[in-house]
């Protein structure tokens, strides 16, 4: 049997004394995974704060921040489909679950979460949806008919109804949200292996870092989409997503920077290496990309008096792209980043070109395409569910 | 007194001894050890490595190879040897090339050239999967296609893996891989097809010093249960609460 190489080999680099089989198994779809999940919950609580605690400045956010975390929630599971190497095999995960694994429940909460969001769309765009049905014809008619599921009654005390369901899924969307994401944090946190990883930590680490890149992602696609499709851009809104994600940035880097202290501070026989990974190794990519790009200054932008939505436009894009390093820091290059000896080091190489299946598979082209189909999904989407109109107004 | 008396009396006084006396039977060293643990019965398969025996011929890795069918030139491997080399300044240097299946026939540890009179110590470390009895590989199986025998051996459904690599992750000893050849989760069994027929598992059979021992850790007959009950023998990383069933003689702090 000729065997070229072993899963991992392509994009490992090895240093010093690793045990044989050590390799970076776990690549960069690990990290989009937990990337993408993090996005939904962002984009979902940013809704939120409109449905549940009243923030009036996010109304013209309010609804598209829905469908967009409806987008992202459907490409959250697909890296895990690129990297699997089995991937014809995902179903087993729903035959014979074992709930002994942190990763077995996820189909369970990840479908929740799904029914719970699908229902909040529908409660917010059912006025639309009748009025459409009862005026279009054709396919785009049909389609509007089949979302009505039959109900198209629209009396004062049905959209009263409407809202108070709104408000209920909403409010019980928020912990489903920050379950489904805590509990990606919690697949690595109890990682015993991995000492980067093991904390209580993590889920709390995972979720504060998913709420900013969720609503910094939202400023970015809700500025985009409001000029690619000529429409003005609520600079109320813009602010109060602004300030939000100000403060959420605060207790982020709060619950990172601690994580790391504690480390330091307890300084268990994996610090010797680990200090040299952090403070050497991916110095750049942590300290200057993920904490000074992506959250410090970021931070000093959105907390400057007269917030425009240029800066703040600027501030979220820098956000969206620190956390994106940091999953890639904490799962790539740090977690992964030191033999389980503790007397070596592995260095992940990307794909960028492919040359094999696997490196397609595994490699930039597949990241792009993973990263750009949310919003392939929400113009798709948009068709349907006008995100950025003020469908309100075209109701009478 | 009547005959029939006699012959009641006589009946109960033995059975009333045959309890005192199954009493002593219980106080047996091996019965000890079982009321020690629960499930002590049936087999368990446990493995000794004398590191103290081990010259790094590297016999095992190629046996091991050649027997479960994992490509001989892949870099991954169920068994490895890995060698330590202490030096005086106290530098510890560590490698395992390519599994040490070619053995280890120069001083180059890590390919640098060391001096002998420069060397306080040197050993070789055979690994292999330890059969954990609290497997942190079957605990994390999203789809349980990874599972522990009723005799203590870890395996793995090659039809039910879906690759997700969790076990890999967590496993502390860096036993399991991604088989080349069938794309998933691979580890040593001890040579599960093997022992269950009354053979050695082949790194066992391969080993001309015999470095490496396979037996039942309940059996008191095995050499695995004389040297692990009699002997100062030790494991490996138990702080991750494992509990590991690979037993080694001459394990040194340096060995990670």
């Amino acid at each position: 049997m000729a065997i070229e190489h072993v899963h991992g080999e392509l994009w490992t680099v090895k240093e010093l004394f690793n045990y044989p089989n050590e390799y970076v198994y776990w690549t960069v779809h690990i990290a989009v995974y937990p990337y993408i999940t993090g996005l939904v919950a962002g984009a979902f609580v940013l809704s939120s704060f409109y449905h549940v605690f009243g923030m009036k400045e996010l109304k013209p956010v309010a609804k598209f921040a829905l469908v967009f975390s409806f987008a992202l929630l459907i490409m959250a599971p697909q890296p895990l489909l690129f990297h699997l190497t089995q991937p014809q095999r995902n179903y087993h995960i729903l035959l014979t679950p074992h709930f002994y694994s942190a990763i077995a429940s996820f189909t369970v909460v990840y479908f929740t979460y799904m029914i719970i969001l699908l229902y909040e769309i529908w409660f917010a765009y059912r006025p639309y949806i009748v009025t459409q049905a009862q005026m279009r014809k054709g396919l785009l008619g049909l389609i509007y008919k089949i979302l009505t599921l039959g109900s198209y009654d629209l009396s004062e005390k049905a959209r009263h109804t409407d809202e108070k369901a709104i408000k209920f899924l909403a409010a019980i969307g928020i912990p489903s949200a920050a379950f489904l994401h805590g509990y990606v944090g919690f697949i690595f946190g109890s990682v015993k292996t991995v000492p980067l990883w093991k904390t209580p930590l993590m889920p709390f680490i995972f979720l504060m870092s998913a709420v900013i890149s969720g609503v910094a992602l939202c400023i970015v696609t809700y500025v985009i989409g409001c000029k690619i499709s000529k429409r003005e851009i609520s600079e109320d809104a813009v602010r109060a997503m602004g300030k939000l994600l100000a403060w959420f940035i605060v207790i982020a880097f709060l619950l990172e920077s601690i994580d790391i202290v504690f480390h330091g501070y307890i300084a268990e026989e994996s610090w010797e290496i680990l200090s040299i990974i952090l403070f050497e190794r991916i110095f750049t990519k942590m300290f200057i990309l993920q904490w000074g790009m992506g959250m410090i200054l970021p931070f000093i932008l959105l907390i400057l008096p007269r917030l425009g939505v240029t800066r703040a436009f600027i501030s979220s894009l820098l956000v969206v792209i620190g956390v994106f390093m940091m999953r890639m820091n904490v799962i790539n290059y740090g977690g992964q980043g030191m033999s389980k000896s503790l007397s070596g080091f592995m260095t992940y190489k990307m794909p960028i070109i492919p040359n094999s299946l696997e490196t397609l598979r595994e490699g930039l082209p597949a990241v792009i395409f993973l990263l750009a189909m949310p919003f392939v999904l929400l113009w798709i989407f948009n068709k349907i569910l006008p995100v950025f109109k003020n469908i309100e107004a075209e109701e009478h | 007194m009547k005959r029939r008396d006699f012959l009641k009396l006589g009946l109960i006084t033995v059975a009333g001894l045959t309890l005192p006396l199954s009493a002593f039977e219980l106080l047996t060293p091996e019965a000890l050890a079982s009321l020690r643990k629960k499930e002590r019965k049936g087999r368990r398969w446990g493995f000794v490595v004398d590191t103290t025996r081990c010259v790094g011929c590297g016999m095992c890795v190629k046996a091991c190879k050649l027997e479960n069918e994992v490509p001989f030139e892949a870099n991954v491997s169920r068994t490895w040897v890995e060698r330590y080399v202490q030096l005086k300044d106290g530098e510890v240097i560590i490698d395992s090339p390519k599994e040490a299946r070619y053995g280890y026939i120069k001083n180059d540890p890590q390919g640098r050239e060391i001096k002998e009179e420069e060397i306080v110590k040197g050993f070789f470390v055979p690994k292999l999967c330890n059969q954990c009895e609290k497997p942190s590989c079957v605990q994390v199986c999203p789809v349980g296609a990874t599972y522990k025998t009723e005799d203590g051996v870890i395996l793995v459904d090659r039809s039910w893996c879906i690759g997700c690599m969790y076990c890999i992750q967590n496993c502390p000893y860096g036993a399991r891989f991604i088989h080349p050849v069938h794309n998933v989760a691979e580890k040593c069994t001890f040579c599960y097809h093997r022992i269950t027929k009354g053979m050695n598992s082949a790194c066992v059979d391969a080993c001309a010093f015999g470095a490496r021992k396979i037996g039942d850790l309940h059996d008191p007959n095995s050499e695995v249960y004389r040297i692990v009950n009699t002997q100062r023998v030790m494991v490996l990383k138990p702080e991750f609460g494992n509990e590991p069933m690979v037993f080694y003689i001459g394990l040194d702090y340096i060995v990670r």
